[in-house]
């Protein structure tokens, strides 16, 4: 009955009236930013944590409002996704399959309402499942010693490089830009300056969230500049919204189903949501008698994809929170925010800061609650947001960017660093080299070191005391299967192909 | 014939390169662990520098590189952006943020008067909820203007 105990801790602090508008606030401004094309869950956090912090928050506060912007924006990336065949973020790609003929076919109130409760049931059922999982992860990090938390980081860059990108040398490129832009700064050993060139703005190291502001959303600005705006112009009609029983009773066990390979996709270091709505997707779609009716708006079609990718939404937070690595782009993220916040993420939080982590899995329910309320009747205020032209919306998301990075550092150094961070994005992404790897350097790269050098003063500099558990040959196999295989399954499992969708996912 | 991905694969071993040789010359301690400071930043540069060379063997199909236009355009958004990070304590924040906005809007659909009405719209509304709602502590006007 830990659990139970736990949950009432945590509610006892999510309850409180601030706590409460905090959440409805952060899934409001969540699905707004979910919906709208260009803004997903990575790049729409990663502005606000400057603001959050700014604003003075405490660590509670700031991690209840911006887990749930990151929940909201979950739930709003279907949004485009049916109405416009945009996925307003990349796990939201799948949904465009049967969400958008849905739509086509005048059904994209059902399509909204079904996508909504699926969203709903993954997220739900994945923020149980945290509380379920974590702990007991939470347990078995106990053992991890330096040699196996090197393999683990090690196994995050290799998944999330095998899954993120369609060539390995750039994966790993990636990976290696953000490591070798971590070590800018003191060495945390011996207190030497390493690659600072005599610059003291390169003293304390280039500050994650610059580089995350940067990467995510001065260069998405870049991209609309080349691409002109896309013309988002509602294409549907969207009439009086009605709840379709029938479909969402037919949907269940599709719903339940996503959900449980939704979590469990999360879960994995590095895979994230992205692979639980492309493999929810592909599993209902394997089993249903009804194969043919897929990509023409089979309302299961909807609603496997997105329980997936809540489900995986929620799954990603397990191995953020316990072990310290994320999950995804976005939990990188949030990952970045814990680190602001000076919160270690770890085994050690459940223990020391139970009502950080139990406040946030209570606030998550309540933030669940809170986005079927506003995403199924209220989905038409969302649905008018689409309408802000891109010559609008992207000089507006430049200028909270700006603001935030500046009340934040208030150097110059700093805002002209974030700007260079724009341009290698763009360039990066034009080359098809994946940006969430060079955040995960970034945002690892000093602990893999240490935990690499931490080992080798350990064993006296004997090499091979990296392999020398099971635990870290497990974390090594994995590692080196998860870079590999990538390579082999590309031929079977292909992503179809949607027009428009690939250059806008983030 | 592919250059895209040799020529950043080319720049991303001379970087590695530099990168390699700078951590040579760290500065190391009497006190260092068995490893040291130099050690893991040399086994990252040579594994950037393999994927260089990877990328040089076997490019991907080239990317869609944007005409010199767009290029032109991208320049400018990239110089007023640096602009707009110089002058935003100077001139406090809602004139450079108007000119700015509108710039960006403007190039992004080139319409001017459009453009110049969002810049304006985008100044004065996040100002607002800066200031006001958020309670962050922007400087409206030029310090000049203001006393």
């Amino acid at each position: 009955m830990d659990i139970l105990s736990n949950l009432a801790l945590g509610f006892s602090i999510a309850l409180s009236p601030f706590t409460l508008m905090l959440a409805v606030v952060g899934a409001f401004v969540g699905t707004i930013i979910g919906a709208l094309p260009g803004l997903g869950p990575s790049n729409g956090v990663a502005i606000l944590i400057p603001l959050a912090f700014t604003m003075g928050l405490d660590a509670t506060s700031s991690l209840v409002l911006l887990t749930s912007v990151y929940y909201g924006a979950m739930y709003g990336g279907r949004i485009s996704s049916i109405l416009l065949n945009i996925p307003g973020d990349e796990p939201a790609l799948m949904t465009t399959l049967d969400g958008y003929p849905m739509a086509k076919q005048g059904r994209a109130g059902d399509a909204l309402v079904i996508s909504g409760v699926a969203s709903f049931v993954g997220a739900f059922f994945a923020t149980i499942g945290l509380m379920i999982l974590a702990p007991m992860l939470a347990r078995v990090a106990y053992f991890f010693g330096p040699a196996e938390y090197f393999a683990l980081y090690l196994l995050a860059f290799c998944t999330l490089g095998g899954m993120a990108s369609q060539n390995q040398a750039k994966a790993a490129l990636a990976a290696c830009l953000g490591l070798g832009i971590a070590m800018i700064g003191l060495d945390n050993n011996t207190g030497m300056p390493r690659f600072t060139y005599g610059n003291l703005h390169l003293m304390d190291g280039v500050d994650f969230l610059v580089a995350i502001v940067g990467l995510f959303a001065i260069a998405e600005v870049f991209f609309f500049i080349e691409s002109h705006g896309r013309d988002s112009a509602v294409g549907v009609k969207l009439g009086k919204i009605t709840i379709p029983v029938k479909d969402i009773i037919g949907s269940t066990g599709a719903m339940l189903r996503s959900t449980v390979i939704g979590f469990f996709a999360g879960v994995l270091p590095g895979a994230g949501a992205s692979l639980g709505s492309f493999m929810a997707y592909m599993a209902q779609k394997a089993i249903d008698p009804d194969k043919a009716s897929y990509g023409k708006g089979n309302p299961r079609g909807v609603a496997a994809p997105e329980a997936g990718n809540n489900a995986a939404a929620g799954g990603a937070l397990v191995p953020m929170l316990t072990l310290g690595v994320p999950g995804s782009g976005t939990t990188a993220v949030l990952l970045a925010l814990l680190m602001t916040l000076n919160i270690t993420p770890g085994p050690t939080l459940f223990t020391d800061r139970p009502d950080v982590v139990w406040g946030l899995i209570a606030s998550l329910l309540i933030a669940n609650v809170v986005l079927l309320v506003m995403n199924v009747p209220m989905v038409k205020i969302f649905v008018k947001v689409l309408m802000v032209p891109a010559w609008i919306l992207m000089p507006g998301v430049t200028m909270v960017s700006f603001v935030g990075i500046y009340s934040l550092t208030g150097s110059y150094f700093d805002l002209v660093l974030m700007i260079a961070f724009g341009a290698l994005g763009y360039v990066l992404r034009k080359l098809d080299v994946p940006t969430v790897p060079v955040i995960l350097g970034i945002l690892l790269g000093n602990q893999m070191e240490n935990a690499l050098r931490r080992a080798m003063t350990l064993s006296d500099g004997d090499w091979t005391y990296l392999f020398s558990t099971p635990i870290a040959i497990g974390l090594w196999v994995a590692a080196i299967a998860g870079f590999v295989a990538p390579m082999f399954l590309r031929g079977v499992m292909k992503k179809p192909a949607i027009a428009d969708a690939d250059d806008l996912a983030d | 014939m592919i250059t895209g991905d040799r020529i950043f694969g080319l720049v991303v071993i001379l970087v590695a390169l530099a990168y390699v040789a700078s951590a040579t010359q760290i500065q190391t301690s009497f006190l260092s662990d068995p490893v040291g400071p130099r050690a893991f930043p040399i086994l990252i540069g040579c594994v950037a520098a393999i994927c260089g060379l990877v990328m040089i063997l076997r490019p991907d199909p080239e990317a869609d590189w944007p005409g010199l236009r767009t290029l032109g355009r991208l320049a400018v958004a990239l110089v007023a952006l640096v602009v707009y990070a110089y002058l935003l304590k100077p001139l406090g924040f809602l004139i450079p943020t108007a000119v700015v906005a509108a710039l960006l809007g403007y190039q992004i659909r080139p319409r001017a008067a459009p453009a110049i009405l969002s810049g304006i719209g985008l100044s004065v509304g996040l100002f607002v909820i800066f200031r006001f709602a958020l309670g962050l502590g922007l400087v409206a006007l030029p310090r000049a203007l203001m006393g």
